[in-house]
């Protein structure tokens, strides 16, 4: 029966990491895409998504695949064999992000259980935009800029994380960061990472961590870092709540909805603000007499716990607030997963990140913290 | 160093009988044993045995299997032999465990001889010097290899020594009236029984994470203390067989912030008569009995976690301690600032008495003999495995050996072939060695992997078990498809990872099992 059968969706980006080898710092854009054809890039992408692909020869037959046409897939899949159903075809010759949103799309119509693609991180943005937590994802990493958790570590991996998901070898999905260049702050000239989103990765690399606690699970970790911080709120204090996926498992616990790229506001367990702005924020913690406090965690594998996605709680808050009522929440894994680098604090006023560094806590489960290194 | 690509690998093949569980063995009826029927005597002054318990009689039957001898006999006997255990396997793989060579001596002792089989807990302390003088004897030697001043031998196990450990630290501070002291401060390669037990003891765990070189940050630790911190928890070497040469630093920090320190010596085997934790500034430590000091393991059942402390914390040490007045011993009840009983009557005196023997026997030259061989072993295996071992890497490496185990990683054989630890471990069984030890949990490299080759283990051994870990990692390359459906040769095939499951999956009991899927 059909229905039995584990359904993938392909795209690939034929065009991603074509500027990489010429120089040219992403292929985002049709002038870039033009210039590094003529500098003599060459398209790597459909190479390296083959090799991902490859993993899942073995279970072919066992699976329905679902692509889009031309270069984003097709050719590459019938090139090794695989019998395929064409959703769509790219508009033009020359494919561009609008074409990777509408496949995305119409994978997701088609009712595919886990989309795979290659590119980088502006690829990572457009499926998040088409699908974003519904469809669980896996990136081959075929594009020049990877700053996206969504991604396996190389093609092979990406594949192989794929093929036990299909398989039912791996059950758990971990929202991942979608992450891309701050195009604002890059034509100021600093290269930083913005948050852009979260997608649903099958978790392929923490399996194993999974399977060792006993109890001690990074879904446990989390649980219990939200419970602590619920039990040990204090009343009439106001709580910001900064953007994230660990932070929103708080929101959870108390159970309000959360906006997970925004900053919500709580006092006394009740939710009082939702996605608000700078503005709106200030004007309720202004009075000097309010006890307010501030929930961050950190962006995952980057380190950053201010000035990456939540530049809402601006230098002003900050200060007014004090880094004592600051709370950082994150597990231990995510904290291990930063690879001995500093907590970062990037606030966009020196004095105050040179205040904020040092050291802080950082509550990583029921009743324990860490400490650890903050820099700017 | 022997050149292991001419070790021959020996064919191996598990035995597999696929027993059921004993549960399942049940035949109403059949008996394994016939009680003989009360003397005359006996009778006459309890009835029948049964109705004087009056209310205290349960109802129902409880639900044993009922089995005869000989099945039941077959069925431990079978499942033994399929078992890979220290006497028929190289048990290097149980890293942080220190399986060691229990000798036979000790075991005949300890399980035949009348002094310690026939001898019960209640009977007058006049008539069981002997049983008293190996405790005393065993908590001299002991004073002298950690240089503390007290042990207690009532803690069952390790996770137990550490936990009464954290009990004696709470009554020490609150009975100087010192109750901000709320926190500890530990490190993620620290067992993580020296998190779980203070927090069971309702203090909140600040827990340290490894910077480059393995180890935990002293900036970060110092930032840590302050005057609520009540203790630091700590292993030397850590799980990574990596030894903090700054211990000190540490230990002195902690006590200029009016903290005490506790040291996790579990597995002390790589500094008997080398390091002494008095001297690395420790206030407690604990010792397994059943890991350093040649025991056996068995899960809170046959171990020992002998706990020491200095003379200051001595009063609040369980109780009875074993004492000696200069002509006999006797059991000191008489001891108000206790902690109390951590367990039934005075600890697992089997195992003091094993390990007890085994000191006796080695010496104070023999105990650091033997740690001088375990690092060298461990050093040895890890040049071999390093050399020889294609995917291996060794995590935080900046040149400084490791000492009696080693934390390395196969992420690179895991991102070149696709398996990981757990594929190696499935088939490593299919040699007749016994899988790896991985890592605590959370998980501080991928694929981790700890071997540990006490001083049990000839050269030969470890060029033998190099071999079989660097065929296996071939394989890996070679063959994948053929070590993911690994093992072939072994009493069962990839066993459930029972704590991969969702809860409603699994179940820990047969009334578990009974309820959940036997509906």
């Amino acid at each position: 029966m059909a229905a039995e059968k584990k359904s993938v969706g392909i795209i690939i980006n034929p065009i991603a990491g074509l500027g990489g080898r010429v120089g040219l710092k992403g292929s985002d854009g049709a002038d870039t895409v033009e210039r590094a054809l003529a500098l003599g890039g060459k398209p790597e992408s459909p190479l390296r998504a083959g090799k991902a692909i490859e993993q899942l020869l073995e279970i072919k037959d066992k699976i329905e695949v679902y692509t889009y046409g031309g270069p984003m897939g097709e050719e590459k899949l019938r090139e090794l064999g695989f019998e395929v159903n064409v959703v769509g075809q790219p508009a033009a010759e020359k494919t561009t992000a609008a074409d990777t949103i509408a496949a995305a799309k119409k994978l997701r119509d088609a009712g595919v259980d886990l989309i795979v693609f290659a590119g980088g991180d502006g690829t990572a943005r457009n499926v998040c935009e088409a699908v974003g937590l519904e469809v669980p994802v896996i990136g081959i990493p075929a594009g020049v800029k990877i700053h996206s958790a969504v991604y396996a570590i190389n093609p092979r991996n990406a594949g192989l994380a794929a093929k036990e998901y299909l398989e039912g070898k791996i059950q758990t999905l971990n929202e991942s960061e979608v992450m891309d260049i701050d195009e604002e702050l890059f034509r100021e000239g600093r290269v930083s990472a913005k948050l852009y989103g979260y997608m649903n990765v099958p978790a392929s690399g923490s399996r194993i961590q999974n399977m060792k606690s006993g109890g001690g699970s990074e879904e446990g970790d989390l649980a219990g870092m939200a419970g602590h911080i619920v039990v040990n709120m204090e009343p009439d204090t106001i709580y910001i709540i900064g953007p994230g996926s660990t932070t929103r498992s708080i929101m959870e616990d108390l159970g309000l909805p959360n906006t997970l790229l925004g900053v919500d506001v709580v006092k006394d367990k009740k939710l009082i603000a939702s996605d608000v702005t700078e503005p709106q924020l200030w004007e309720m913690i202004k009075d000097p007499e309010r006890k307010v406090k501030i929930i961050v965690t950190v962006i995952g594998g980057q380190g950053n716990i201010f000035g990456r996605g939540n530049q809402q709680i601006s230098p002003r808050i900050i200060r007014r607030v004090g880094k004592e009522n600051i709370i950082v929440a994150a597990t231990a894994s995510k904290l291990i997963a930063l690879n001995y680098q500093p907590l970062l604090v990037d606030t966009g006023d020196a004095e105050l990140d040179e205040e904020l560094s040092g050291f802080i806590e950082v509550v990583v489960a029921f009743g324990q913290t860490s400490v650890y290194s903050v820099s700017s | 160093m022997a050149d292991i690509k001419s070790v021959q690998l020996r064919d191996f093949h598990a035995l597999r009988w696929e027993e059921p569980v004993i549960m399942e063995m049940d035949v109403p009826g059949e008996r394994g044993v016939l009680v003989p029927a009360a003397e005359e005597a006996v009778e006459k002054e309890v009835g029948d045995g049964v109705s004087v318990l009056g209310k205290l009689k349960r109802k129902k039957a409880p639900a044993i299997p009922e089995i005869a001898q000989s099945r039941l006999i077959r069925h431990y006997t079978r499942i033994t032999a399929e078992n890979l255990g220290s006497d028929n396997s190289l048990k290097i793989s149980d890293g942080t465990c220190t399986t060691k060579y229990n000798p036979k001596v000790q075991e005949h002792l300890a399980a035949q001889h009348p002094g310690c089989t026939e001898v019960h807990p209640l009977q007058p302390v006049e008539t069981m010097q002997g049983v008293l003088e190996v405790f005393y004897g065993m908590e001299e030697i002991l004073k002298a290899i950690s240089g503390l001043d007290k042990f207690s031998f009532q803690p069952g196990g390790g996770a137990h020594a550490v936990n009464s450990n954290a009990s004696v630290i709470r009554a020490y501070h609150k009975s100087r009236g010192d109750h901000k002291r709320t926190e500890i401060i530990t490190s993620i390669h620290t067992h993580p029984s020296n998190a779980a037990t203070p927090s069971l003891n309702g203090f909140k765990v600040i827990t340290l994470i490894p910077k480059e070189n393995g180890l935990p940050s002293i900036d970060e630790f110092k930032a840590a203390l302050s005057e609520r911190t009540a203790a630091f928890f700590f292993t030397n070497p850590e799980d990574t067989g990596i030894y903090n040469t700054q211990i000190k630093e540490y230990t002195d920090a902690a006590h200029a912030a009016g903290a005490l320190c506790s040291y996790d010596q579990a597995n002390g085997n790589a500094v008997m008569g080398i390091a002494r934790a008095r001297e690395a500034g420790f206030d407690l430590c604990h010792f397994n009995l059943h890991k350093t000091f040649s025991a056996p393991h068995g899960g809170f059942g046959p171990g020992c976690g002998a706990q020491g402390v200095r003379d200051f914390l001595a009063p609040f040490l369980p109780k009875p301690t074993v004492e000696f007045d200069g002509s006999k011993y006797y059991f000191d009840y008489d001891r108000p600032q206790s902690i109390g009983k951590v367990r039934s009557f005075y600890g697992n005196f089997q195992a003091v008495l094993k390990a007890w023997m085994w000191c006796r026997t080695l010496g104070p030259d023999g105990l650091k003999e033997a740690s001088v061989i375990a690092v060298l072993n461990n050093q040895y295996l890890v040049k071999q495995i390093m050399e020889n071992v294609p995917g291996v890497s060794l995590p935080w490496d900046r040149g400084q050996r490791r000492m009696e185990q080693t934390r390395f990683s196969f992420m690179k054989l895991k991102e070149e072939t696709g398996c990981g630890i757990e594929d190696v471990n499935n088939r490593i069984v299919d040699y007749g060695v016994p899988e790896i030890w991985e890592s605590h949990h959370p998980l501080t490299v991928e694929e981790p992997f700890t071997p540990e080759p006490c001083e049990s283990y000839s050269k030969e051994d470890l060029d033998y078990y190099a071999k079989v870990l660097m065929t296996v990692a071939q394989e890996c390359y070679d063959d994948p498809e053929m070590i993911k459906g690994a093992p072939y040769k072994a009493s069962k095939h990839q066993s459930l990872n029972a704590f991969a499951e969702e809860y409603e999956d699994i179940a820990t009991t047969w009334r578990q099992y009974k309820k959940k899927f036997k509906k």
